[in-house]
């Protein structure tokens, strides 16, 4: 009876390796791109939260690195709808979750929850530069000779001010309030935005691994862990940049120039500057990073300690084929070591910035035990599946989900920000303004 | 407005809202349009009769294209060998398509088992496909409805509506459903809609040369599957979710689920 018929890959063969008894159309489906998913929504909502624990808590302290998080959070937006668009089977159609959402889905939240908070942090955004927006539209408007960047983002400029251009003290004022009560929205959004995508996970009620209420939760802390932890990574990168820049006297990468048409900052300010915001943000980190754990924990406690039916199975994944991934990498490196660091005290911002790496790639390992760990062991308990990321693509799949995709939507927020940075200035405080 | 009239409209109002909210429930558009309380699609498959020749799986996948060539299926047959110390060693090799013609139990990436035939105690094969649950769990996640239970209780796919998450896929308790290798679209078993709702039979059950799947109706008390279903000790996979399956089995054993 056997036959020879043409073999045919299909979706998720190529990075699939089974072990003993595993159904036949059992595949690791959700791959790297569902990996990072979570972590980039996770990115987008932290950096919001620590903006927000300026504009709505007024933590002085960490003014400066807000509004920068804010302006990295826009940046983040659409990156976190890139890994959805590249894991998608039919891309073109994604927007039906937008146009038909079926609400009993918890995928279909995405496109409320997203847009409100698209919104919101866009509205915010517009507020907190309206004033910046007006003055950039009178000096560039009333130079002779613009530069063609400048008269680039003049049109914008005019555009994005929407006619608002009230810059009386009062208006001002109206826009601080509005900032705030936005800010205080955003947080809860935020928070529910990353809440959802643990949801997605927590409410699979066929997988052992994902199934537990304390996935969102789980998912929010870890989130704004590494929020916060990229904030002040590339907070620091472009603080060192700027120092760069002001060294040689460049224009470019410092939109204080910009708005001044000079430097105002010497290199000693901005390492002042720059050292106290790291120093303090990395105090927040820590107050979250103990919640993460504490939950991530517990969450593996209560599995062993109840043991039901699923727990074989699980405890083969978690304590043996997982174990270097989860224990190792995620726990270990990712999380005691950073706690370490940032524990002993006399902090540099050289320590919190190679400790925050360490915290972002536990997230990372912790998103991957999720998503990948989730699909380890068969739907039987007695198989297991294995997965390779795809390094070198071999076609337009194991490209999209493999390294090469990875790296794309790893790379685009840095991208977004170089351009949207232009436009609202990140590091460009108000008080420079006064003098 | 006086006090009297004040009581008298809000009487009207009251009892004029209390019956056109009733009404809406008299004739509820779906319940009078398309509901067919006289059928209920549901599966029996005897475990008993099965000899994993995978006849079915072959049969399944030239009448719904599902290539040959690829490793996903619609239906396929497990194959579960209990050795005398009691351990139970199971496989699927390529879903059964080309039945069980190797005594060696495929362990995938462990290679294939030998079990010494004086060490079995017992031996058997469970033929799997959708369970057409009466509480869907891949319904219930589809972000837009592409997947759907009909009012005969087939869950189906609309392919020209599926985006492709996967969504349902990781919601299936059964592994039923996979990506379709040249569609791109969630796929899974339909029992046959196109054929079944003509009068016809399954593809699977057309093919199996000794009766081991049957499709019938549930709400014909003369239907076989239904009166099995109602005499018989049948049961069913994975109830603790809680989705209801309606794929029926006789002698079913506890390894499977």
């Amino acid at each position: 009876m056997v036959e020879q018929v043409a073999q045919m890959v299909v979706h998720g063969e190529a990075w699939t390796m089974k072990d003993l008894f595993v159904l036949p159309n059992e595949y690791v489906y959700w791959s790297i791109q569902i990996v990072l998913y979570p972590y980039m929504t996770g990115l987008v909502a932290g950096a919001f939260v620590l903006s927000s624990l300026y504009h709505v808590f007024g933590v002085e302290k960490l003014k400066e690195i807000a509004r920068f998080a804010l302006v990295f959070s826009f940046a983040l937006l659409p990156t976190a709808m890139m890994p959805l668009m590249l894991h998608l089977q039919q891309p073109l159609r994604g927007i039906h979750v937008m146009m038909t959402p079926h609400f009993t889905s918890a995928i279909s939240a995405f496109g409320i929850v997203f847009m409100t908070y698209a919104c919101i942090v866009g509205a915010e955004i517009w507020f907190v530069y309206r004033k910046f927006i007006v003055e950039s539209i009178e000096r560039l408007g009333s130079k002779a000779k613009r530069s063609a960047i400048e008269s680039l983002l003049l049109p914008i400029y005019k555009l994005i001010s929407l006619g608002a251009r009230d810059i009386s003290p009062e208006a001002i004022h109206a826009d601080h309030k509005a900032t705030k009560i936005l800010a205080g929205i955003g947080i809860p959004v935020a928070c529910f935005l990353h809440g959802y995508a643990g949801f997605i996970f927590g409410s699979v009620k066929a997988n052992a691994l994902w199934m537990t209420p304390l996935m969102p939760v789980i998912f929010i802390m870890s989130a704004v862990v590494s929020g916060i932890a990229l904030c002040i990574i590339s907070y620091a990168i472009f603080m060192e940049l700027r120092k760069w820049a002001a060294r040689r006297g460049k224009n470019w990468l410092l939109p204080d120039a910009l708005v001044h048409g000079e430097m105002t900052v010497s290199e000693k300010q901005l390492r002042e500057v720059q050292e106290h915001e790291v120093t303090m943000t990395s105090k927040y980190l820590l107050m979250f990073m103990v919640l993460a754990i504490t939950l991530e924990l517990l969450d593996i406690i209560f599995r062993g300690y109840t043991a039901v039916k699923s727990w074989d199975i699980l405890r083969d994944v978690i304590y043996e084929h997982d174990f270097v991934k989860i224990f190792v990498l995620q726990y270990g490196i990712g999380n005691a070591l950073p706690f370490l660091m940032l524990l002993i005290p006399g902090i540099t911002t050289r320590r919190a910035c190679l400790a925050c790496i360490f915290v972002l790639f536990g997230v990372l390992m912790m998103r991957w035990n999720v998503v990948i760990g989730g699909q380890a062991f068969s739907l039987t308990f007695k198989g297991f599946m294995h997965y390779t990321l795809p390094i070198i693509p071999h076609d337009i799949e194991t490209f999209k989900e493999g390294l090469g995709g990875c790296l794309l939507v790893g790379s685009a927020p840095f991208v977004i920000f170089y351009f949207i940075n232009m436009i609202f200035p990140a590091f460009y405080s108000e008080e420079e303004e006064a003098h | 407005m006086k006090r009297r009239d004040f009581m008298k409209n809000a009487l009207v109002f009251v009892s004029g809202a209390s019956i056109s909210a009733s009404a809406l429930e008299f004739i509820d558009p779906k319940k009078v349009l398309a509901d067919n309380p006289d059928l209920r699609w549901a599966f029996l498959v005897d475990t008993h009769k099965c000899v994993g020749c995978g006849f079915c799986v072959k049969a399944c996948k030239t009448e719904n294209d599902i290539p040959m060539g690829a490793n996903v299926t619609r239906t396929w047959v497990e194959r579960y060998v209990t050795k005398k110390d009691g351990k139970t060693v199971s496989d699927s090799p390529k879903g059964a398509l080309n039945g069980f013609t190797n005594k060696k139990i495929d362990q995938n990436h462990s290679g294939m088992l030998e079990v010494p035939d004086e060490d079995i105690a017992q031996a058997f094969f469970v033929p799997k496909l959708c369970n057409h649950c009466e509480i869907p769990a891949c319904v219930q996640v589809c972000p837009v409805g592409a997947t759907y239970s009909t009012k005969d209780g087939v869950v189906l796919v609309d392919r020209k509506w599926c985006i492709g998450c996967g969504y349902c896929i990781m919601g299936c308790p059964y592994g039923v459903r996979f990506f379709h290798p040249t569609e791109h679209v969630a796929d899974k078993c339909t029992f046959c809609y196109h054929r079944i709702s003509k009068g016809g039979n399954t593809a699977c059950a057309q093919a199996c040369p000794f009766e081991a799947r049957r499709i019938g109706n549930l709400r014909d008390p003369n239907d076989p599957v239904a009166k099995a279903v109602l005499n018989q000790r049948v049961g069913i996979l994975r109830d603790e979710y809680g989705t209801k399956p309606q794929v029926y089995y006789l002698g079913l054993n506890k390894e499977v689920h």
